[in-house]
């Protein structure tokens, strides 16, 4: 599993310092790049935000098929990449049921990225909100504390944690996502191209070095997320102790 | 009372525009045109081909990874070693890295133009576009599910009964087929489960080492692209949809585990 890797970093230095970085800040790439980021940092937020509400509704609340719903959530990990794109471009696409056509437009990429990254903050929050004591939220409420502000100074800051490490795995499979992205983004340069399929159209194109160098960029950044989760987790289990 | 309705409202609402709706719409391109047509396009000799592929990658990735999966777990959650941090992490690379990546660094280590490419094709091993290969970018891919769904399970149970088994005088494998094994058999179960639902749909990381050979590399998920990109939709929606239905089976077996789990 390392070999592969250290082959693809040697690759991406092979021309030294100066030639990695005009790689990856060639304009193609860096668009690329730069999407990526921004586009990752976007479903993100929306889904921590909508991760957390899912996660409270399945934990606090009670109406029918509720464990129905519970199933579903793991289905964008179960789901092959290449069928969420197809079916995100069945619904959202041209001729779709709904009149709604956002293929090959930046919005497309949002919507899949969001698809495949649901599960990660739900499933992170979902735990901790279970074993979460109410005695002081309901200690908060007795002193006449509104419902919102017991959300916001009692409930929030213990979820933070797994929020946050949900989101971190989030980000990092944000950056890296293929197989959703590619049917229904078009991958038009400069435009709705994401750096994945970039270095895939580098691979195809012959440029191996090129597609190392942005490849190396972008595993640079997860690492740097997971690290992050890594320190997030760490500190809470110090904490925990 | 109402806040806590419009809540509920707002999820569920995110849910069904974002998944159910979706995959309701595969099911439907798949049948638009009977059962008849839904069948014949999933079963043209392509289709049936990548099929058999994908299960042959399931078949030697699965044990492999749930063998080395047991394994790590064990090393990670029972032994002290140095550089057992560096192992742990290590373990989680494949989550950090863009399928796309794996298939890069798979083609500079393996293929033509990589390190050991002249030496593997002076034995007559070709990896890159061949099924070796995407075997091993699945396996790559694939790997951390196991240890990450064990090694919790291993430290919850403790060790108590391993130790009290080995001064009774049993061997260590004893205790690990008649002790350890079956208490973390429901959490092996689940991360064979994930393996399994990822290596079917695998698609970036096979993607770039097959080279794209209908009937020869080319798996379900890829077949998919291919249908798709010759307009031949209803291959695509039917491939689809047989993904789809074995990604609902992951999860459906993946619940019922939960609930043996908690009971």
């Amino acid at each position: 599993m390392l070999l592969p890797l250290a082959a693809l970093v040697a690759r991406g230095f092979g021309g030294g310092l100066d030639a990695f970085w005009r790689a990856v800040t060639a304009p193609d790439a860096k668009s690329a790049l730069f999407f990526t980021i921004g586009a990752s940092v976007v479903v993100v937020l929306v889904n921590a935000v909508f991760g957390t509400l899912v996660a409270w509704v399945l934990v606090r609340d009670q109406f029918r098929g509720k464990a129905a719903v519970n199933a579903i959530i793991d289905l964008p990990f179960a789901l092959p990449t290449i069928v969420a794109g197809l079916t995100l471009l069945a619904l959202y696409g041209p001729r779709g049921p709904l009149g709604i056509d956002v293929a090959y437009t930046r919005i497309a990429v949002l919507l899949a990225l969001a698809f495949v990254t649901l599960p990660f903050v739900v499933r992170a929050v979902q735990p901790v909100l279970m074993e979460v004591d109410r005695d002081m939220e309901d200690a908060a409420a007795s002193l006449g504390a509104r419902s919102s502000t017991v959300f916001r100074r009692i409930v929030l800051p213990n979820l933070m944690p797994a929020i946050l490490a949900g989101g971190g795995l989030a980000l990092a499979r944000c950056l890296g996502e293929f197989g959703s992205v590619v049917l229904i983004s078009g991958n038009i340069p400069n435009k709705t191209e994401v750096s994945s399929v970039f270095i895939s159209k580098q691979i195809e194109g012959d440029n191996l070095t090129g597609a190392a160098a942005v490849s190396v960029a972008l595993l640079l950044l997860s690492l740097v997320m997971l690290l992050a989760v890594g320190a997030i987790q760490a500190r809470r289990a110090r904490r925990g102790k | 009372m109402g806040s806590r309705l419009s809540l509920r409202g707002l999820a569920l609402g995110y849910l069904t525009v974002l998944l159910v709706f979706p995959l309701g719409m595969v099911g439907y391109r798949t049948f638009e045109h009977g059962l008849n047509a839904a069948w014949n396009a999933a079963t043209t000799p392509d289709a049936v081909h990548a099929f058999w592929l994908t299960l042959l990658m399931v078949a030697v990735a699965v044990p492999l990874n749930t063998i080395f999966g047991v394994g790590a777990a064990l090393l990670i959650a029972r032994r002290e070693f140095r550089g057992k941090a560096l192992f742990n992490a290590a373990v989680d690379i494949p989550f950090a890295v863009s399928p796309v990546v794996v298939g890069l660094a798979l083609i500079l280590a393996y293929g033509q133009p990589g390190w050991f490419g002249k030496d593997l094709a002076g034995a007559g091993i070709q990896v890159i576009f061949n099924p070796l290969g995407m075997i091993i970018a699945s396996i790559f891919i694939s790997l951390p599910f196991v240890v990450r769904e064990t090694v919790p399970v291993l430290r919850e149970i403790g060790t108590e009964q391993e130790q009290a088994a080995a001064t009774l005088g049993a061997r260590s494998w004893q205790t690990f087929w008649r002790i350890t094994l079956p208490a973390i058999r429901w959490g092996v179960a689940y991360g064979v489960i994930l393996t399994t639902a990822r290596v079917l749909g695998e698609f970036g990381a096979v993607s770039v080492v097959s080279g794209k050979l209908v009937g020869k590399t080319e798996t379900l998920p890829l077949h998919v692209q291919t249908a798709f990109e010759d307009f031949n939709l209803a291959g695509a929606y039917s491939a689809a949809f047989v993904l789809a239905l074995m990604a609902f089976v992951a999860v459906l077996s993946m619940q019922l585990l939960k609930g043996r789990e908690t009971a």
